[in-house]
């Protein structure tokens, strides 16, 4: 239809795959959130550990720059389950920073603007929405967690041959587990309070409550009641349990046994997806 | 005539509460006019043609296709405009619109260039890269008009669209309505309280109360076969002016203190009325004669 003519013609062309759909939401996502300067610069700050950690590796097994450094080979830490287990610490730290900047604003403004009735009046379900915007957070915290750990296995195993890799090939998997749960379940929570609260500032304080929060009232729990239980609603505390396990580091010691911990994690998940379920909605049924 | 909408015994229900019930129905005109009070069940109706409510009992077809089964054919094919704000604040109309043609199934580009021709076609061209935040509410109402318009939908819904407009605004939607109407390429389910609205745009029009249908009408087939009315109102009782009238072979409904309202039949001299009148010594303050509105028809099935 051209402009000139002012009248109202149909669209006949070609349409996209249902199944990519969700996609446009991530896309829309990204566009909007790199608007902030400040976004930016958070992200480049959360690969400064990663970047130190690469150096790191390298330093260690590079004996003529050690030498030049006046260091010794056998006084470097070695990488093992440990060093990923602290590596998994920092950047678990920045990837929670990075969702309290980033989560509240992915489903909150869709609902107080009433949006939801057009996203869902389209081709498209409640499914892809909760996927498309899950999978802005899931990216977002893949590149600062996961992807430079897996950079910094690589590099060890070039550094060291494949004997290393095969004898600890463990490590791999337990990094892609243990940093993929956490990503999985920070971004879940993040769009559950999102949707629940509709207000961005009020849902970026919760999610801070729902950590800070839960560690303080858990422990108090345990105190006044004089059990650990209260450390299963200390989900900071049910990580390290399971980074401990995966990344078999015995100097650990948690209040919560493994499984309690995984049962934890499961019923978070399970608790954050009927949240999503109640609040995306097209419309909402007030008794 | 292929029905647009269809619905065969409807029945949708919130907790023990049924908002729409028993609804049975084929609708097949261009323009449909979704009348009703408040509470009548229009929106729920609207909501579950797009399979937002789920139904209770019975089924519902939309172009041939069955809202529950086929829901996503559904969607594809309609075009919604709702009724409350509906939109991202921070967002400029042009990727607004563009993003919600994507979703529809629209690659980039054709979307983008699909985005620029509907914000010039429903007036806001020049306004295109404004925020939707600082659009004024008849802005709003456009903008909403044309995400709904961006992927060629068959069939249009428009949930109260001339709501919070101002004459011009109102005006300037209608003609859009009608265009797109004169088009002949999109059906339109005009949901509406504005019976003046309806009346200018519709081609049929059903009337919803306590999610019942209490009215169906084909206004063109009304406005071809209008009835002629008459009303009437005397000074005082009527004392037998109604009967005297049905002897005459017209129809006739007392309203109550002294005013009748009749139905002219064909080859019937209004100068009868004053001579029956006349008759029975009875004066009258006021004979108004006018063909039936849709408010006439509104009201009555109000009143049924």
């Amino acid at each position: 239809m051209a402009v000139y003519k002012q009248t109202y013609k149909g669209y006949e062309g070609r349409r996209t795959a249902s199944w990519s759909r969700f996609l446009v939401l991530t896309r829309y996502s990204y566009a909007r959130l790199f608007q902030s300067k400040f976004l930016v610069l958070f992200m480049a700050v959360c690969l400064f550990f990663p970047v130190g950690c690469a150096i790191f590796v390298y330093l260690s097994h590079n004996s003529p720059v050690l030498d030049v450094l006046r260091l010794r080979s056998g006084a470097m830490p070695e990488v093992d389950g440990q060093f990923f287990y602290v590596y998994c610490m920092v950047q678990g730290t920045m990837a929670f920073l990075l969702t309290t900047l980033v989560g509240p604003s992915l489903i909150a403004p869709d609902l107080a603007n009433g949006a939801m009735s057009l996203y869902l009046s389209r081709p498209f379900s409640r499914t892809q929405y909760v996927v498309g915007k899950m999978t802005v957070l899931l990216a977002l915290l893949s590149l600062i967690t996961w992807v430079p750990a897996a950079l910094l296995y690589l590099i060890q195993v070039g550094c060291v041959g494949w004997s290393w890799a095969q004898s600890h090939a463990w490590l791999a998997g337990s990094i892609l587990v243990g940093l993929w749960v956490w990503i999985v379940i920070l971004s879940l929570i993040a769009l559950a309070l999102s949707a629940w609260v509709k207000w961005k500032i009020a849902a970026g304080a919760l999610i801070l409550g729902v950590f800070f929060g839960g560690a303080g009232f858990g422990a108090a729990i345990n105190a006044i009641l004089r059990t650990r239980y209260g450390s299963l609603i200390d989900l900071t505390q049910v990580i390290h349990t399971i980074w401990a396990d995966l990344f078999r580091h015995s100097l650990v010691v948690t209040d919560l046994s493994v499984e309690e911990a995984w049962s934890t994690l499961g019923v978070s998940c399970a608790l954050c997806l009927w949240l999503l379920a109640k609040r995306v909605r097209a419309f909402e049924v007030v008794k | 005539m292929q029905a647009i909408i269809e619905l065969a015994g409807l029945k949708v229900r919130f907790g023990k509460q049924e908002i729409l019930k028993d609804l049975t129905i084929g609708l097949s005109g261009r323009t449909i006019g979704l009348l009703g009070p408040n509470g009548a069940g229009k929106s729920t109706l609207i909501q579950t043609l797009l399979g937002f409510c789920p139904v209770a009992a019975g089924t519902a077809t939309v172009l041939g296709y069955d809202i529950r089964r086929q829901t996503r054919e559904v969607r594809a094919l309609v075009g919604y405009m709702p009724e409350n704000d509906s939109f991202i604040a921070n967002m400029s109309a042009v990727s607004f619109i563009r993003m919600m043609g994507e979703l529809s199934g629209l690659p980039a580009d054709a979307a983008l260039e699909r985005a620029h021709e509907v914000l010039f076609y429903v007036g806001l061209g020049e306004a295109r890269y404004r925020t939707l935040g600082t659009y004024s509410l008849g802005m709003k109402q456009m903008a909403k008009l044309a995400q709904a318009l961006i992927h060629g939908p068959r069939l249009l819904i428009l949930d109260e669209p001339t709501n919070g407009l101002d004459p011009s605004a109102r005006r300037r939607m209608l003609r859009l309505i009608r265009d797109i109407r004169d088009a002949g390429q999109i059906h339109i389910l005009l949901c509406s309280h504005l019976l003046r609205d309806v009346e200018e745009t519709c081609e049929e029009v059903l009337i919803l109360k306590e999610g019942q249908i209490v009215y169906y009408s084909d206004l063109v087939q009304e406005h071809k076969n209008n009835q002629r009315f008459v009303e009437i109102e005397t000074s005082g009782p009527d004392r037998g002016l109604a009967e005297a009238l049905v002897d005459l072979g017209c129809t006739c409904t007392a309203q109550g203190a002294g005013r009748l309202k009749m139905v002219v039949p064909d080859h019937f001299e209004l100068r009868d009325i004053f001579r029956v009148a006349a008759d029975l010594d009875l004066p009258l303050r006021r004979l108004n004669y006018r063909r039936d509105t849709l408010e006439d028809i509104f009201l009555k099935a109000m009143e049924a």
